[in-house]
């Protein structure tokens, strides 16, 4: 999305270090991410893209030992700030995991929590409505309508992670992460997920993190490639794939290492 | 070099029908010596579940009672029923003198007269006429009618006489003993007189000092869990705080008991023998076991479920609220009616802080003394008379029963309502 011819810059990495206790795994990344746009992120195992994509809705915190400097700013509202509240971080940014984690609850319980505890819905009715359109948004309604009083843990690999979409797309974030969202699934559920995504980007900035470069080439606009914790290059993704400035970036999309 | 490989897969199949051999004949084993156990138990204890009776012609003569005409219901209450009772076990043998109308006493329980009255209270219209009347018979009888009594020992080592055996032996060939289902056993409190004693105060003792238990240790220990598990930082106090608990679950449970005595009894001055004191002393005991599950089954909750949450801008508070905790509860809840049910079998603490007290009275609430029913165990098992072997292994059954309905239902939450994670 552009205005003006300008791309709109959603989320812009300064100087980011990430220490795992005394090992270092992020070295001085800074990346601009645009707007209403799919940002892949790819690399080799270990390089640290999954680190920097938690880095962006603050998961890191969670880990004891991890410690992240730098300055991260989303809407210009530098998120490792003191006065960044992770709660509301996180409500405008959501995640998708590598394996598909619904709440061993039913479906609607697991649509409905993000609204429930933002207090989004006043009544009955616009909860039943909030979760028909996330259903619907992450392609999932037409399958699971008839059971959404069902546990979301019976479902296949496939329609789970459209339900974690769902779940993420609950609270409308500006920001979906997505780590490795299909490495769990099959290919015509990865196909699916991909469908989505192109979708999604209408509404919200995508950032996507995976081992395949071919669906990095298909659903990214945009491509960032993560070497031993450097961000070796990042682009608009035909560029990345077609022109790599790097020759480090040119020998992992040709299959040398990785 | 075949042959060797061929010698070698032989040898590999051997071990492992010995090694099967070993766990089959290790588990026969333990199979055998439960079978005894029970068996043992069983034999001896199943008895006392039967009363034995002797019915007696008993006449409600109202001047023997000292009544008037009409005696009111306060009357027959102040009656005096003595006097009746004793002639009617004279009667049992019209040639008694008087040692032997003493023995005809004996012949029945202590408290023949109260069940003389309770008859004519039941039935005021009795006076004035005769009637059959059960009499509890007195242990040793009972014994003897159960065919538990060795009848061949000399007279003079015991407790029967040779006579009171004779007019027995002639209420038996009458028809007149009869052992009905013991009731009183159940109802009734403990008894210095074996066929009158039951577990009722040991049995609301132990139901009471578990109650107070389950409500101090299970918050106690489910807060503690949570707050170590999801929210202590993780260094060198916090693992600290965990060795000690550890080390507290292997404390020998009469130190706990010293502690209630030291602490609950001598500073706090709390009640004497009351199953508040003893359920106090049993929550320390069962607070490691109920910390150690509970901290175990929130450590098994997959941490990808902490992060949807957390990634859902979900607080720490509401992550472990309503996901972590919700998931761990069946683990927790088992191990807590594991700890309860150790909790139920403890004797030494309670021993300690006065539980072991002769109580004849059944407890209303935690705050009357009573015993438990372990320590109901050990009381009775050292007491001399004939008739509490056979209460023991009852109250053994008792016992056993209560425990096995708890281990049941621990299990029963355990496979029921653990959800299963993708």
């Amino acid at each position: 999305m552009r205005k003006n011819g300008v791309k709109m810059i959603k989320i812009k990495a300064k100087d980011v270090d990430v220490f795992y206790g005394k090992k270092q795994a992020l070295f001085n990344i800074s990346l601009d991410i645009e707007e209403n746009q799919v940002t892949a992120l790819i690399g080799p195992s270990g390089c640290g893209k999954s680190t920097f994509l938690r880095c962006l809705n603050r998961m890191n915190d969670v880990i004891d030992i991890c410690s992240v400097k730098g300055e991260i700013f989303i809407n210009d509202f530098n998120i490792n700030d003191k006065s960044c509240d992770v709660v509301r971080l996180r409500e405008k940014i959501g995640m998708v995991f590598q394996k598909p984690n619904p709440f061993p609850k039913t479906l609607y319980e697991n649509v409905s929590y993000g609204p429930t505890i933002h207090g989004m819905a006043q009544s009955k009715q616009e909860m039943d409505e909030i979760v028909e359109t996330s259903l619907k948004k992450a392609a999932l309604w037409e399958e699971v309508k008839d059971r959404l009083h069902e546990p979301g843990t019976g479902l296949s690999g496939g329609q789970q992670q459209r339900l974690c979409i769902a779940r993420a797309i609950s609270v409308t974030p500006e920001v979906i992460l997505m780590d490795e969202p299909c490495s769990a699934l099959d290919p015509i559920a990865t196909a699916q997920i991909e469908e989505l995504i192109d979708e999604l980007k209408k509404e919200h900035t995508i950032i996507i993190v995976t081992h395949s470069m071919a669906q990095a080439a298909r659903v990214s606009q945009n491509t960032g490639f993560f070497h031993l914790g450097q961000l070796i290059e990042h682009g608009s993704t035909d560029k990345i794939f077609k022109n790599p400035d790097n020759k480090k970036t040119q020998d992992y999309i040709t299959g040398r290492f990785g | 070099m075949n042959k060797n490989k061929e010698q070698l897969l032989n040898k590999r199949y051997k071990a492992e029908q010995r090694f099967r051999l070993y766990g089959l004949s290790a588990i026969f084993m333990a199979l055998l010596f439960l079978t005894i156990f029970i068996f043992k138990i069983f034999s001896t204890g199943y008895s006392a579940f039967q009363k034995t009776w002797l019915i007696v012609p008993v006449t409600f003569d109202a001047e023997l009672m000292m009544l008037d005409q009409n005696p009111s219901k306060e009357d027959l209450q102040d009656a005096d029923y003595y006097d009746i009772a004793l002639k009617s076990m004279a009667d049992l043998d019209p040639n008694a003198n008087e040692d032997q109308e003493n023995e005809l006493k004996r012949m029945v329980s202590y408290f023949f007269e109260k069940e003389i009255k309770n008859e004519l209270l039941n039935d005021p219209n009795l006076i004035g006429k005769t009637k059959e009347v059960y009499l509890t018979a007195s242990d040793d009888l009972d014994q003897v009618f159960k065919g538990n009594y060795p009848r061949d020992l000399p007279e003079d080592q015991r407790r029967v006489s040779d006579y009171q055996l004779k007019i027995f032996d002639q209420l038996v060939a009458n028809g007149k003993v009869e052992s009905k289902f013991n009731i009183s056993f159940f109802t009734n409190a403990d008894s210095r007189e074996a066929e009158l004693a039951g577990i009722a105060s040991s049995f609301m003792g132990s139901i009471f000092s578990i109650l107070v238990c389950l409500m101090i240790a299970f918050p106690v220990a489910v807060l503690a869990a949570i707050y170590l598990e999801e929210f202590a930082p993780k260094n060198r106090f916090t693992d600290f705080i965990e060795v000690n608990i550890n080390n507290l679950a292997a404390v020998p449970s009469i130190v706990f008991g010293l502690l209630g005595l030291g602490v609950l009894l001598a500073i706090f001055h709390l009640p004497r023998s009351t199953p508040l004191v003893g359920g106090i002393t049993l929550s320390l005991m069962t607070l490691p076991t109920i910390i150690i599950a509970a901290r175990a089954s929130l450590k098994a909750v997959p941490p990808s479920i902490r992060e949807a949450a957390l990634a859902m801008g979900a607080s720490r508070m509401q992550t472990t609220m309503h996901h972590t905790v919700p998931l761990s509860m069946p683990g927790t809840l088992s191990g807590t009616i594991i700890g309860l049910a150790q909790a139920l079998g403890e004797t030494a603490p309670l021993i300690l802080i006065g539980m072991v007290a002769f109580v004849n009275t059944i407890p209303g609430s935690p705050m009357d003394p009573a015993a438990s029913l372990p320590v109901q165990i050990y009381i009775w098992a050292e007491s001399a008379e004939r008739g509490f072997v056979e209460k023991v292994s009852a109250c053994i059954m008792v016992l056993l029963g209560f425990l096995i309905i708890m281990n049941l239902f621990a299990q029963i939450i355990r496979h029921k309502f653990e959800k299963k994670w993708s």
